[in-house]
């Protein structure tokens, strides 16, 4: 049984970080951005999630709060990029970069929180309906996910959505059809900080902490989940929504690995390495059998070719 | 409708590669007038089209479009009351949007976008009969990614998207220039089409001299950052290229050596 929590613990885990997933999946995807900020942004998620329900917040306000909180992160980051000019992945880090402070500073100067006497929803709804914390956090976070999934294939079916991905997709045609790229941006970098905030909030109440470094290389794990959640999806046909959720069920996929991997008496220190090695590699299989596709074509036509004319 | 007074620009300002593209260029479009504008390479005819758009800001000068001066207003805003075609077919269209959403993104041109959706159903209707049109058999293709088109096909699209809300000025920057004769014959007939149909506003760059002599109802010539030469109406569907030629030597002092221009 022991093992099967082990499991359903990583599922959990994948979903709450599945929101982190989705953000990044906005800005690296959609609007062709490589935004760094979501670092920084997590943690600050986490950091006012938990000061929040420390103070005696209802954790769904606590919530909300994480929200706007990485709407601002994602406005400052966007700003800085699109009014003062400079390349997105540099207002990332400036953003990231000043957070580490704010985040401290919204800790109260702590580098960790603990949250064991605080309201933290699924804690508190597994101990008084007396189910396992692991089912609770597992319903609780699907019921998100589909809200936000649902609410994610809405807006970018609306006429601003779709300007939106035109932005991202093709700047200058989208501005030629009086779409204001850089309000595009700007919205686009916030409702991904936003998610990613979300991401923070989620995590910090599951974990009952929360800590000033929780978001390193969260940027990494996002693309990890997007990556492997393409791959599954690849043959697939083509329905935003799907690739959606494929990008969580990626997340799902990366936390099973992870737990594996950490069963099987993997460090936990080694974890960013592997981490790091699991995206690279999942970004160069696509381009090794491509080649390989078109050299065993290449091949296999000009073998014809050859054997006619012999 | 349209109106330029002492539009400049210089690029490179101040440095050992300064180059003054446009030389304080006045011109005046009348409603419905069809200009085509030729010249050799970097004599500043797609500068011109990019300052009336507002691609990269002008140094100085007025630009009055229907009664507005848009001489400051960015790309987007001018881009409510003008319609553009790129010379690469790839620039005017987004390549991982199905047809229908380009047509719709296209749609809202000037107007406010919202959060009601992107296409709505009375859309695709029309959108069918509009894409039929053009009979390049895409109607029964309108969800298909727009990447998946040839280059011919890319631009017929991105000229129903030029014209779909209709514009105060249409600006062709050598849209023909990226396709094959028939297909570039094809487009340029249906420019024409459009054009006429609409009685719209519009100024088309080409190399292509007998293009530039049978479309439209001006001819504007182009060298070093000058119009050397402005003709309209009869005059203008009277001439052959060999005038064009020698016009062009009159002004410039130097023998019109451009094969494209020639042979096009």
């Amino acid at each position: 049984m022991g093992l099967f929590y082990t499991y359903l613990g990583a599922v959990d885990l994948g979903l709450i970080w599945g929101f982190l997933a989705l953000g990044v999946y906005i800005t690296f995807r959609l609007l062709d951005i490589a935004d760094l900020t979501v670092d920084g942004s997590f943690a600050t998620g986490g950091a006012v999630c938990a000061v929040c329900v420390l103070n005696g917040i209802h954790p769904i306000l606590a919530i909300l709060a994480s929200i706007i909180a990485g709407f601002i992160a994602g406005a400052i980051t966007g700003l800085l990029h699109t009014k003062c000019k400079i390349p997105a992945i540099l207002a990332g880090i400036l953003t990231q970069i000043g957070l580490y402070s704010i985040n401290l500073r919204i800790m109260g100067g702590r580098a960790n929180l603990p949250l064991t006497t605080a309201n933290t929803l699924f804690n508190d709804i597994a101990t008084s309906l007396n189910i396992n914390k692991y089912y609770v956090t597992f319903i609780i976070a699907i019921l998100f996910v589909m809200v936000f999934i649902a609410i994610l294939y809405w807006f970018f079916g609306t006429e601003l959505g779709s300007s939106l991905r035109a932005t991202g997709n093709s700047e200058q045609m989208a501005r030629s059809l009086g779409i204001n790229t850089d309000t595009m941006k700007l919205l686009g970098l916030m409702i991904s900080n936003g998610l990613v905030g979300l991401s923070g909030a989620l995590n910090a109440l599951y974990g009952q902490a929360t800590d000033v470094r929780v978001g390193t290389g969260a940027i990494v794990i996002a693309l990890a989940s997007i990556v492997i959640g393409e791959v599954i999806l690849s043959s697939k046909k083509n329905n935003f929504a799907l690739s959606l959720a494929s990008i969580v069920v990626g997340s799902i996929i990366y936390r099973i690995i992870v737990a594996i991997v950490l069963q099987m008496g993997l460090n936990t220190d080694d974890l960013k390495i592997l981490t790091a090695i699991l995206v690279a590699i999942a970004l160069t299989i696509p381009v090794i059998l491509g080649k390989r596709r078109q050299i065993s074509t290449y091949k296999k036509l000009t073998g014809k070719e050859i054997d006619k004319n012999a | 409708m349209l109106k330029l007074e002492k539009v400049s620009k210089t690029f490179n300002l101040g440095t050992v590669n300064e180059k003054k593209v446009l030389h304080e260029i006045n011109l005046e479009l009348e409603e419905g007038d069809f200009v085509t504008i030729i010249g050799g390479n970097g004599a500043g005819k797609s500068t011109l089209l990019n300052m009336i758009s507002g691609l990269y800001p002008m140094d100085c000068g007025v630009i009055t479009l229907d009664g507005e001066d848009i001489s400051l207003q960015p790309e987007y805003q001018r881009a409510k009351k003008i319609g553009r075609l790129f010379q690469d077919p790839m620039l005017g269209t987004a390549s991982e949007m199905q047809i229908l959403e380009n047509l719709a993104l296209a749609k809202r041109r000037g107007k406010h976008r919202g959060l009601s959706w992107g296409v709505s159903k009375s859309e695709k209707e029309e959108y069918y009969e509009l894409v039929k049109s053009l009979n390049l058999g895409l109607e029964n293709r309108l969800t298909t990614k727009v990447g998946l088109l040839s280059g011919g096909q890319r631009q017929a699209v991105t000229l129903l998207m030029a014209t779909l809300q209709k514009p105060k000025l249409l600006l062709l920057d050598e849209h023909t220039a990226a396709l094959d004769p028939a297909t570039s014959a094809k487009v340029l007939s249906l420019t024409e089409k459009i054009v006429n149909e609409q009685n719209l506003t519009a100024m088309m760059v080409t190399h292509n001299m007998k293009d530039a002599i049978d479309i439209g109802n001006r001819l504007i010539m182009m060298y070093d950052g000058h119009i050397i030469y402005d003709v309209r109406g009869e005059e203008k569907h009277n001439l052959k290229v060999s005038d064009l030629l020698k016009k062009f030597e009159e002004a410039s002092g130097e023998e019109f050596v451009n094969d494209r221009m020639l042979l096009g």
